[in-house]
């Protein structure tokens, strides 16, 4: 049996279905709506959404950071278990809420959030007055976190529990105090889960329309929410196409400018 | 420091759960309204049973997650022994192209789909392209990066000369593909497999963008319930599935805890007696 032909149906459809669509994408980006000709209007065009690729950019980031802060501890107290009963059942109550809709566990915190939501009406209850917890840019961020703070967890984690207690009781005998044990020793081994915490959250935050409509208003468009319109509302694919590739563009230097910080051969993590 | 710690865990699961309880309480609600409680009742489960809109939309995301599962399962299987054997340069070429939808944001996965079939909707003069056959398409072609990195590991793992030794003992090729290689890397395979799915069963992005009107999943129904009033009938659904996975979880956690005493009970019996002889 000549093993190295199993690939063929692979590669013919990963060319197909992944390689063939983004060359359509370049193709419907440098042509014009109407007349198919080439054109760099779409691309020229990017300039008036700018504000909107910045402010994508800016929550993602702030998102990311607090799932760091959020997930770190977390992922860190899983991992030192001595109980592998416990960890494994904490793990799995990580994992979980992932399997039910994203969709609805949005909206259940709109529900929750909302002017006239399940917080409000408390508050407004004790007599204190309603705040304006959605429909503004934190709670989007909040949107972001909360869907994404598993793809924080899980990745630290795996890294977390490979760290060889040695090495910590190592430290902790040449004379290493606690936060040396953990800037010295742990930090930096678990940095390539750090850096692939950071691109599972980044790449979603950055590129989420679900979380912006219900969450949000219509001032905190981002870039997600351009793109779903040119192909559900506006119809103006080559302009969707334009700044799909510039989105793609950005999120591939952003991944590539955070595997400088790490070694490199990552891929292990980033499945878990 | 180790309990502030876990408190704080604690914490942070009760904030990824703060969403399922107000689903779960809003199923057992009388008025539609998810945010205002009126009494309870269980008419949204009768009402979830009686009437059959939401269930055929559970059988079709079903429906389509297990076969975009086998099938890039089965594809990817293959296609890992394939890459193993391959000279490194070919290899690191397949596997960069692998990564593209794994790194790749999913708005722009479904674009890019949605770009393909409209480009080929256009040429070949078909009306309404958008489907069934598209949407598993798009699937398998998620899916099976995941199907990839999780046998490809296994792979490595795996000893190379347990082939050589099967043909050795007189295996036909065949017999020991299936008997050493394919079981060696099972575990790999049926991750792959059950990752696939729970990917595809969620999968609202991809999907949204290709798929039309004839073949809806849930979760694409979901988005398109939210610009009307949500029916509550479908809350009662989430919890039922919530219910049911929460319930496997800790049925597996129990037996798991229930084997590994029973295996501490053997060994320290084991001990017991080498040390009476």
């Amino acid at each position: 049996m000549k093993r190295n032909h199993l690939a063929a149906p692979y590669i013919v459809w990963m060319a197909l279905f992944t390689v063939i669509p983004l060359g359509i994408v370049l193709y419907y980006a440098f042509t014009d709506s109407i007349t198919g000709a080439f054109t760099l209007a779409n691309l020229a065009g990017m300039s008036t959404y700018a504000g909107i690729f910045m402010k994508s950019v800016w929550l993602a980031i702030i998102a990311c950071a607090i799932c760091l802060v959020l997930g770190y501890p977390v992922a860190y107290f899983i991992a030192t278990l001595d109980n592998k009963l416990t960890q494994r059942f904490l793990y799995m109550l990580v994992m979980l809420p992932m399997c039910i809709s994203f969709l609805l566990r949005t909206l259940a915190w709109v529900a929750l959030l909302d002017d006239t939501g399940i917080i409000n009406d408390g508050l407004v209850k004790l007599g204190l007055g309603a705040l304006p917890l959605a429909r503004n840019n934190a709670a989007v961020v909040l949107g972001m976190v909360y869907n994404y703070l598993p793809y924080m967890i899980l990745p630290l984690y795996t890294v977390i529990l490979k760290i060889d207690r040695r090495l910590v009781e190592a430290a902790e005998d040449l004379g290493a105090n606690g936060t040396q044990v953990f800037t010295k020793v742990i930090m930096p081994l678990s940095l390539p889960g750090i850096i692939s915490g950071i691109t599972m959250v980044f790449v979603p935050a950055i590129s989420t329309f679900y979380i912006s409509q219900k969450m949000g208003s219509s001032g905190t468009t981002l870039i997600g929410d351009v793109i779903e319109s040119q192909f559900k509302a506006a119809y103006n694919p080559n302009l969707g196409a334009a700044l799909s590739l510039v989105l793609m563009l950005m999120v591939f230097a952003c991944i590539a400018l955070m595997n400088k910080f790490s070694d490199g051969d990552d891929e292990e993590v980033i499945t878990l | 420091m180790k309990k502030a710690n876990g408190i704080f865990t604690g914490v942070i699961l009760l904030f990824l759960y703060i969403p399922m309880i107000v689903l779960a309480v809003a199923s057992f609600n009388t008025g539609t309204d998810i945010a205002t409680w009126e009494g309870f009742t269980l008419s949204q489960y009768a009402a979830l049973f009686k009437d059959g809109s939401l269930l055929p939309l559970l059988r079709n995301s079903v429906f389509l997650a297990l076969l975009s599962a086998l099938i890039a399962t089965v594809l990817g299987t293959m296609a890992s022994i394939g890459i193993f054997t391959m000279k490194s340069r070919a290899r690191k070429i397949v596997m960069a192209v692998t990564n593209i939808p794994l790194t790749n944001p999913e708005i722009v996965t479904g674009v890019s789909l949605a770009l393909l079939f409209a480009f080929t909707g256009t040429l070949l003069k078909i009306r309404g392209i958008l489907g069934f056959t598209t949407l598993l398409i798009a699937h398998v072609t998620f899916n099976l990066p995941y199907v990839i990195l999780s046998v490809m590991p296994k792979l490595s793992q795996m000893d190379g000369d347990l082939h050589d030794a099967a043909l050795d003992l007189g295996c036909t090729p065949v017999q020991a593909f299936f008997k050493v290689i394919i079981h060696e890397i099972l575990p790999g395979i049926i991750s792959g497999a059950l990752m696939s799915f729970t990917m595809s069963l969620d999968d609202f992005v991809i999907s949204y963008f290709v798929s039309g009107s004839s073949f809806i999943t849930l979760p694409v129904e979901i988005y398109n319930y939210t610009k009307k009033p949500l029916q509550p009938k479908i809350y009662a659904l989430f919890t039922l599935l919530f219910a049911a996975i929460l319930l496997a979880m800790v049925v597996m956690n129990l037996i798991q805890a229930r084997d590994m005493k029973r295996k501490a009970a053997e060994h320290s019996a084991l001990r017991g007696r080498r040390r009476a002889a």
